[in-house]
């Protein structure tokens, strides 16, 4: 057997493909939170709430109405666009042009009421939720055994990540977004509604984070907490990466993610730690972040 | 600063603040005869650990998310101390205060690199990184927790084994902590800590070096909330994760927020209406998160000035002092 530091390749490879799998989610939400907060300047604590909501409204379609895992991931994160778009509407909205500590906690307070919600009515015990048919077998690579499921994840999550970036880089959308990010004011003298904008692209994070939900759902247990742990992690990937930066937040996921799994196999109880003991080793050597340009 | 000679309004400022003083002290006194004694001390600890915590937030002007790990990392410290090693109560305390101190000239020095929403972030992943070692450390049991603590003598002569005289005592490390907190609030430290949070490039640019005036406000501020922790393991003699998890760091905002950020005793009224209503709910059956939430939700639209701090807006301004007109004024 091939052996990699005293570990064997086989468990090695797998973990590497458990450490891109979860780095898929980091860069999702990193991605999410970034765009949010480069255009509306707001640490979105509720987008861990986000991938929660994903997660239960891919449980409850499937179970209740009977949709395919495909329908769910289309419906899912639309579900969550809206409850995003209300939330912006009904109250992000109040607190522009206030210290943005406001806008922190209350979508903190926001992600509590709807964490608590879940809790009441569905218990702190996760759901199972099936892996659809198509991709439930695993593939023998000679080296290692890949599960289909987690491939497709990877793929759909970095898909969806470049997608995001062409969007914003090349469309007159993603030109009208950056062009707010710098001056909103002066955009919206050219006749963009500014404000429409801001809640599309609140509504499109949440959307992003709902779409993690649902990948996430058939491999982690759909639980109200899923996302409330996973969130900080995601902070701390934010700030290496530094926010604002959409290449940032995909690298910076995506290793993040195999610098957990490879802890996990050389030293397991680091495991844990090692996202916030990067952190503060970026902050002391880059304070901005990885790829953050300036304040 | 102040002069043998007061002007009347100050003069009349002064006086109302020692009847205040001296009413909340009898209250202080006599509560016990009313309340259960041990709600109270509850309250007083966190009322302490709000206040702490206000130090940073609403007089240094950073938003710390990370503070559960003073509380209940001085807690996890103070147990092990006391259960462990035999400490009595007074040197238990301290032990925790130190810990509380180093771990937050820790956090601190990683964290006042960056400002703002950045300060928040890091001083929650910081934190959760200090969860997941607590969990892990094997002093501290995980899921169990440290259970049946004792509770010791203070300096070998005053027992505290029972209620009424532990509450006494907790009263008075309580007053101990809000008489250093009202001490560097007014003092010239605490006035270049309101320059800063108003405006740090020009303080910068005075000369003050504000990242060492950030730290040592941080600091002080552990070091109190850590205060807090040890103090609640003499009430309950239990130390467990839920005090270092970041639910935690979030309540003891939320009392603050609820209270009154930037005003003195706001943090302590915030500590009992969220103790209070936490009371309640916790006989039926819906998460307090819901609370919490809700609470977090409806100050952040409604008052933002927080209980005290809309009372000061309708106090008439001969009544107030310099700082408070201004906050009434705007914000």
């Amino acid at each position: 057997m091939t052996m990699i530091f005293g570990v064997p390749l086989v468990a090695l490879a797998s973990q590497l493909v458990i450490g891109l799998f979860n780095g898929a989610f980091y860069a999702l939400l990193s991605l999410g939170l970034g765009v949010i907060f480069g255009l509306l300047r707001v640490v979105n604590f509720t987008h861990g709430a986000f991938y929660t909501v994903g997660a239960f409204a891919a449980f409850l379609l499937t179970s209740y109405a009977g949709f395919s895992f495909w329908a769910c991931l289309l419906i899912a994160p639309l579900i969550v666009a809206a409850l995003a778009a209300v939330l912006e509407r009904t109250l992000l909205r109040k607190l522009y042009g206030l210290d943005a500590l406001y806008g922190l906690l209350l979508t903190f307070g926001i992600a509590l009421l709807i964490e608590g919600l879940l809790q009441f009515y569905f218990g702190v015990a996760g759901q199972p939720y099936q892996v659809p048919d198509i991709l439930s077998g695993t593939s023998n690579l000679g080296f290692m055994f890949l599960p289909h499921y987690r491939a497709f994840a990877i793929a759909t999550s970095l898909l969806l990540c470049l997608l995001t970036w062409l969007i914003i880089e090349y469309t007159s959308l993603g030109a009208k977004l950056r062009a707010a990010t710098e001056n909103s004011r002066l955009l919206e003298v050219f006749g963009v509604n500014v404000p429409l904008l801001l809640t599309c692209t609140y509504a499109f994070g949440g959307a992003l984070a709902g779409f993690a939900g649902v990948v996430a759902a058939p491999v982690f247990q759909v639980s109200p907490l899923m996302g409330a742990n996973l969130i900080i992690v995601v902070f701390a990937v934010v700030i290496i990466g530094g926010l604002g930066s959409i290449t940032g937040a995909i690298v910076s996921g995506l290793m993040l993610g195999t610098l957990e799994a490879l802890a996990k196999v050389y030293w397991p109880p680091s495991a844990n730690l090692v996202p916030f003991l990067i952190m503060a080793v970026v902050l002391f050597l880059r304070p901005r972040g990885l790829f953050g340009k300036g304040e | 600063m102040v002069s043998a000679s007061l002007s009347l309004p100050l003069q009349r400022r002064r006086n109302l603040n020692i009847i205040l003083l001296l009413a909340g002290l009898a209250l202080l006194a006599v509560a016990p005869l009313f309340l259960y004694p041990v709600f109270l001390m509850k309250l007083l600890c966190f009322g302490l650990f709000a206040s702490a915590l206000n130090l940073v937030l609403g007089y240094g002007g950073m938003v710390a998310f990370g503070h559960a790990t003073f509380f209940g990392g001085a807690a996890y410290v103070t147990a092990h101390a006391l259960k462990e090693w035999g400490f009595g109560a007074g040197s238990g305390l301290l032990i925790g205060v130190a810990f509380a101190l180093v771990t937050g000239f820790l956090m601190g020095i990683i964290a006042i690199r960056r400002q703002g929403f950045y300060f928040a972030m890091t001083t929650l992943a910081l934190s959760q990184m200090a969860y997941f070692a607590f969990f892990q450390a094997p002093f501290t049991h995980a899921e169990d927790g440290i259970q049946r603590v004792p509770r010791p003598d203070f300096l070998g002569l005053v027992s505290l084994a029972d209620n009424m005289s532990l509450y006494y005592f907790v009263v008075a490390v309580f007053l101990i902590g809000m008489a250093v907190i009202w001490r560097v609030i007014h003092s010239p430290f605490g006035a270049s800590l309101t320059a800063i949070r108003e405006n740090e490039q020009r303080a910068l640019s005075l000369g003050y070096h504000t990242n060492r005036y950030k730290l040592t406000v941080f600091v002080i501020s552990a070091a109190l909330s850590g205060l807090a922790g040890s103090l609640k393991v003499l009430v309950f003699p239990i130390a467990t994760l839920t005090d270092v998890a970041w639910q935690m760091s979030g309540e003891v905002i939320l009392m603050t927020l609820l209270g009154g950020v930037g005003t003195f005793l706001g943090p302590v009224i915030g500590a009992a209406l969220v103790l209070t209503i936490q009371n309640y709910m916790a006989s039926t059956a819906v998460p307090v998160t819901i609370f919490i939430g809700l609470a977090f939700i409806i100050c952040v639209m409604l008052f933002r000035k927080g209980i005290v701090g809309e009372i000061i807006a309708v106090l008439p301004s001969s009544w107030l002092n310099g700082s408070e007109r201004q906050k009434a004024g705007h914000q």
